[in-house]
């Protein structure tokens, strides 16, 4: 009877700390307060590279003008990206218009994963050379400068994913035949990591962007990533708008 | 000693139902820690996962030498034969075709658990059952069929499912092949209204490397009814003398994504080494305007 007791005791212990916990399984954030770095969800250090399975033709190649397929787009997109002109995005400074944060982990491209701090996510890429910080504990964008990757607030999802929330860019495009999302635009995006059958590991990012300027709907894709080894593939390599 | 008699039945009552609502509460939390998955989901087909507008696009699928030959050996006039009309539906295409999921479980009327997903039929898309109750995969000569036979079981909140016994038929609806050794593991990943799932193709009769394909659904606020019934062959005037095929190096399509798109040849056909961004190195970056 004692050991029947005891297990009682155990058990509803355990249930009455299970609301916090409960919290955490459906997908809640972490508590605010501890360093994200100590608190991690999960590991995603390392080199990861795009395994491009999907979207090939709209992601290795340039598209043509006019090839849209599959985006959502609004009539005053459509305008806008044909009159998509490569050369003079290059001559105006505006090659990294494809490499912004709504479009960069579409790109055919490795990223280097790090801490750059206790509560800063560093995700750099070799393909255009951009920086990604993904704040913690963080209140959302300070007003600032528009920047092509704009300012991202982090967030852990218990169990075992990450959250992040994107604005303040400057305007660019979701493909690199001039797809256009505008200044306005919102991305937000979860990572998840998952192991693979045959050895190694995948991560998957979901990305939404909403952007009612330029699209009807949010527009949503999801890209998978293979963990490297080490860095030995790395290439940095400028952003190039053609 | 009567009265400790009656207090000690009494504290074993007490206890029994103590530890009885204790389990309850604990099976609730375990529920809790899981997603839910069933109802209506949209698809959002903002990606191009089909990949079938031209015969032969294998863009992105890691095909050995083996399955590349097969692939381009492939007829669409192969889907005349009453064999092989059904082949380009196998449980993959619940993540690359158009459609939307319904999914919805069936539970033990007693316990309260899930013993089975399933996922709804779609045009011509077999239904999908996930048994969750942990019995085990039939044996390897077991029938092999359409939908397969799969099992799931949660990871914390993302559903793992397996998928073993599927019918020999394809990868991509261009006539990219799979084998019935090939095997798919999904991951259903819930965040907010957003369902994302993550499925990883093994093959290794037709596949150098896993093919990964994954799609986003939302939910849905208007109910997704699954329709069919699933693919049934027809009579479409093939008398099954001939198998439709293209000779080695004969295809007469092999060169079309490049000229349309700008595509080249060794990514259409789906070599390995396409996958990766160094391959860009190897290629014009811009398509061709037509």
């Amino acid at each position: 009877m004692r050991a029947l007791l005891a297990a009682t005791l155990v058990t509803l212990s355990s249930v009455a700390a299970l609301p916090r916990a409960a919290g955490q399984g459906r997908g809640g954030p972490a508590g605010a307060g501890a360093a994200a770095k100590a608190s991690a969800a999960m590991d995603m250090t390392g080199y990861w590279v795009a395994y491009v399975t999907e979207d090939w033709r709209f992601r290795m190649v340039t598209p043509r003008k006019g090839d849209y397929q599959a985006v959502p787009m609004t009539e005053q997109a459509r305008k806008t990206a044909d009159a998509w002109d490569p050369a003079a995005d290059e001559a105006s400074g505006n090659q990294c218009r494809a490499y912004g944060a709504a479009a960069i982990m579409r790109v055919p491209a490795r990223f280097h994963i790090t801490w750059q701090d206790d509560n800063t996510l560093r995700v750099d890429s070799d393909s255009g050379m951009q920086t990604r910080l993904f704040h913690f504990n963080s209140p959302p964008a300070p007003p600032g400068e528009r920047t092509w990757q704009g300012y991202s607030t982090a967030q852990w999802q218990r169990p075992a994913s990450l959250k992040v929330a994107t604005t303040n860019m400057r305007s660019g495009y979701l493909r690199k035949n001039g797809v256009p999302y505008s200044e306005n635009a919102a991305v937000t995006e979860y990572f998840d990591i998952a192991p693979l059958p045959s050895g190694g590991q995948v991560l998957m990012v979901t990305a939404i962007v909403d952007d009612p300027q330029y699209l009807q709907q949010p527009f949503i894709v999801s890209s998978q990533f293979l963990k490297e080894a080490d860095g030995s593939k790395w290439d940095p390599t400028p952003c190039s708008a053609k | 000693m009567g009265s400790n008699a009656v207090q000690c039945k009494m504290s074993r009552s007490t206890i029994a139902k103590l530890a009885a609502v204790s389990l309850c509460l604990l099976a609730c939390w375990t529920a809790a820690a899981q997603m839910e998955i069933t109802g209506s989901w949209a698809g959002r087909n903002h990606e191009f996962l089909t990949g079938d507008g031209l015969p032969v696009d294998f863009t992105g699928i890691p095909l050995n030498e083996e399955g590349r030959i097969r692939a381009l050996s492939y007829s669409e006039s192969q889907l005349s034969m009453i064999e092989r009309q059904c082949q380009g539906w196998p449980p993959f295409y619940f993540v690359q075709g158009p459609f939307g999921l319904k999914i919805w479980s069936e539970t033990d009327p007693l316990k309260g658990n899930v013993i089975s997903y399933t996922i709804g039929a779609w045009e011509d898309r077999p239904p999908i059952a996930v048994w969750m109750d942990g019995r085990p995969h039939p044996s390897k000569y077991a029938e092999h069929t359409r939908a397969g036979f799969t099992t799931g079981a949660w990871e914390g909140n993302t559903l793992v499912t397996y998928t073993t016994h599927i019918k020999a038929g394809f990868l991509r609806k261009t006539g990219a092949p799979s084998s019935d050794q090939a095997t798919m593991t999904a991951r259903f990943y819930r965040h907010g209204d957003i369902l994302t799932v993550l499925a990883i193709i093994e093959d290794p009769i037709y596949l150098a490397q896993p093919f990964l394909v994954s799609r986003s659904f939302q939910v849905s606020a208007t109910p997704l009814s699954p329709i069919g019934p699933p693919c049934v062959s027809t009579y479409e005037g093939n008398t099954g003398e001939t198998a439709p095929h293209y000779l080695p190096e004969k295809n007469p399509f092999v060169d079309e994504m490049t000229a349309k798109y700008g595509v080249p040849r060794d990514a259409a056909i789906g070599k390995p080494e396409t996958l990766y961004p160094e391959y860009r190195r190897k290629i014009s970056p811009v398509a061709p305007v037509r």
